[in-house]
């Protein structure tokens, strides 16, 4: 390997004496004065957050406004910090999703526990739990921090769906046949 | 006692200031949230107020004056005490010996505005403001801890350095001003009056006729005052806080107003001997400015134009100030001493006999 000896030059006399590098930072940080701030001025102006952002887990519903979680427990039972509990309960029989096995009769994350893993939203076969764009939760009381049904709901919102499963299920079973069909 | 009353505020705004340049500097905003909610209602000026962090200040001063005042167990009370008191009793009293205007009295002569006119200024100037260290090194003593300690000795030993080459730069001006045979003065007042003379050479501000005197005084001004780079009495890196580390509240405060006021009457001082007091442009005395603007029968107009740009001035001494703290790392204290005793020192002497020189050659 060839070795190409440098040859360093010796400082010049203003180079020496340190001034010229000073006024050169002066002006660098002059410049920087002049700029534009670009701090973001947090409570009134809030970041974009991008699609995918794993926020504080949610409940949706589907298109027609159907709750999608069925109470299976799956995500409870998967969730590291045990953030999740979920009382299962039925569906009343003149309910227009009585068709659909069960729906939670109460649905709480304990946001103090939560490590937005996404394990619940990976695991839940219903697509009915979604880590989305809510990236600051605060309370004053512990119980405040704890979200219940309706505010997961309320966080959730509606996605849509493409399957409409319990729909499909719904159909085969009045008319017959496999509602793989 | 004006004068002070404008030097307090004017050293607590500094602070605001410093915090507002560190912002802008770094690309933030700098604080601009405080506002008392009366105030709020005001249009226009409220919202300059609050973005400009005036509310911070007076928030920040009551802050210093209500927190719990901490003396720890370990330091030595007496002296703890006294020496942020020592260390404003020189910061303040200074000011009396700066001359800060002038105006035209009725037989058409410049008189200058200052507190206490005696022949020997500048060097009165040195000398208390000299003292100023002393509260340092009590404050570093006082606190029994290493930390302030070794802030305390860095400070006098700066100050000791420093001291000689700033007052070797000040002398060609002095030995310029002062023709041999006649009554000599140290005034500065005399001095900006040399800078106010018709002709090129007359109105030339002394830092174009001796730009290394006013150089090597800027750069000891920076450490005399210690301000970054030569902040080596603080050096919050290597010193957690210096000889304030075990300071809190007021008593804290008051080391920083007097750093202010250390760094206003120290540009005060470089502004009269170098910048032309209070004319606004080289070549442009304030009485041909005066003539212009047909106020010279105006005294009082006179004086407070002159006032307004040497406050202008000094404003911007103080931005200077604050812009390089944000541009020039701290110096090592080995080179802090290095820079001090064997460049500066004999940069200033060479300087000072350079100039003789030319003077002797000038007058004959």
């Amino acid at each position: 390997m060839a070795v190409i000896k440098l040859e360093r030059k010796p400082l010049s006399l203003a180079e020496r004496t340190y001034l010229p590098q000073i006024v050169g930072g002066l002006k660098i940080t002059l410049k920087h004065l002049l700029k534009p701030t670009i701090t973001m001025q947090y409570p009134e102006e809030r970041p974009a957050i991008p699609a995918g952002y794993r926020g504080a887990p949610t409940l949706v519903k589907d298109p027609h406004g159907r709750e999608k979680c069925v109470s299976c427990q799956l995500c409870e039972f998967v969730c590291p910090p045990r953030a999740i509990r979920i009382t299962p309960g039925e569906i009343a029989h003149d309910s227009p999703n009585a068709h659909v096995e069960k729906a939670p009769q109460a649905f709480d994350i304990d946001m103090l526990r939560c490590i937005y893993c996404g394990l619940c939203q990976e695991v839940c076969p219903e697509e009915a739990i979604f880590l989305q764009n809510v990236y600051s939760t605060t309370g004053y009381t512990r119980d405040s921090m704890v979200n219940h049904k309706a505010d997961l709901y309320q966080m959730g919102g509606t996605l849509p769906d493409e399957h409409f499963k319990w729909d499909k299920k719904k159909e085969a079973a009045e008319h017959g046949g496999s509602h793989h069909g | 006692m004006a004068v002070i009353g404008v030097m307090f505020p004017l050293a607590g705004a500094c602070s605001m200031a410093e915090r507002k340049i560190s912002a802008w500097i770094q690309g933030r905003p700098g604080p601009n949230r405080a506002i008392p909610f009366w105030f709020s209602w005001v249009p226009v000026l409220g919202p300059i107020l609050q973005k400009l962090g005036a509310f911070h200040l007076l928030a920040d001063g009551l802050k210093f004056l209500f927190k719990e005042d901490v003396v720890p167990g370990h330091v030595n009370k007496k002296y703890f005490i006294a020496a942020p008191i020592l260390a404003m009793i020189p910061a303040l009293s200074t000011v009396t010996f700066v001359p800060f205007g002038a105006y035209i009295d009725l037989g058409g002569n410049l008189t200058p505005l200052i507190l206490a006119n005696v022949d020997v200024g500048l060097l009165a100037v040195f000398a208390v403001s000299s003292l100023g260290v002393y509260s340092v090194v009590l404050a570093g003593w006082a606190s029994n801890s290493k930390y302030s300690f070794l802030g305390g000795i860095r400070a006098s030993a700066q100050l000791i350095s420093y001291e000689l080459s700033m007052t070797l730069a000040v002398v060609p001006v002095l030995l310029w001003i002062n023709a041999p045979g006649t009554a000599g003065t140290m005034s500065l007042s005399k001095a900006v009056e040399f800078q106010s003379q018709p002709g090129f050479w007359g109105g030339a501000w002394f830092a174009f006729t001796m730009p290394i005197s006013a150089l090597i005084f800027l750069i000891c001004l920076f450490a005399e005052t210690n301000r970054q780079p030569f902040d080596m009495a603080e050096s919050e890196a290597d010193l957690v806080g210096g000889f304030h580390t075990e300071y809190g509240a007021f008593k804290w405060s008051l080391f920083f107003v007097a750093e202010y006021c250390h760094m206003i009457v120290g540009s005060a001082v470089f502004i009269l001997l170098f910048f032309g007091g209070w004319n606004p442009l080289p070549w442009l005395p304030l009485s041909s400015v005066a003539a212009l603007l047909h106020i010279t029968e105006l005294p009082l107009l006179v004086g407070l134009l002159s006032i307004g740009i040497f406050l202008g001035k000094i404003l911007a001494m103080l931005f200077l100030f604050m812009w390089v703290r944000w541009t020039v790392p701290r110096f090592r204290y080995d080179q802090v001493m290095k820079l001090g005793w064997q460049k500066l020192l004999p940069l200033a002497i060479l300087n000072l006999l350079v100039t003789i020189i030319a003077i002797a050659v000038i007058q004959h």
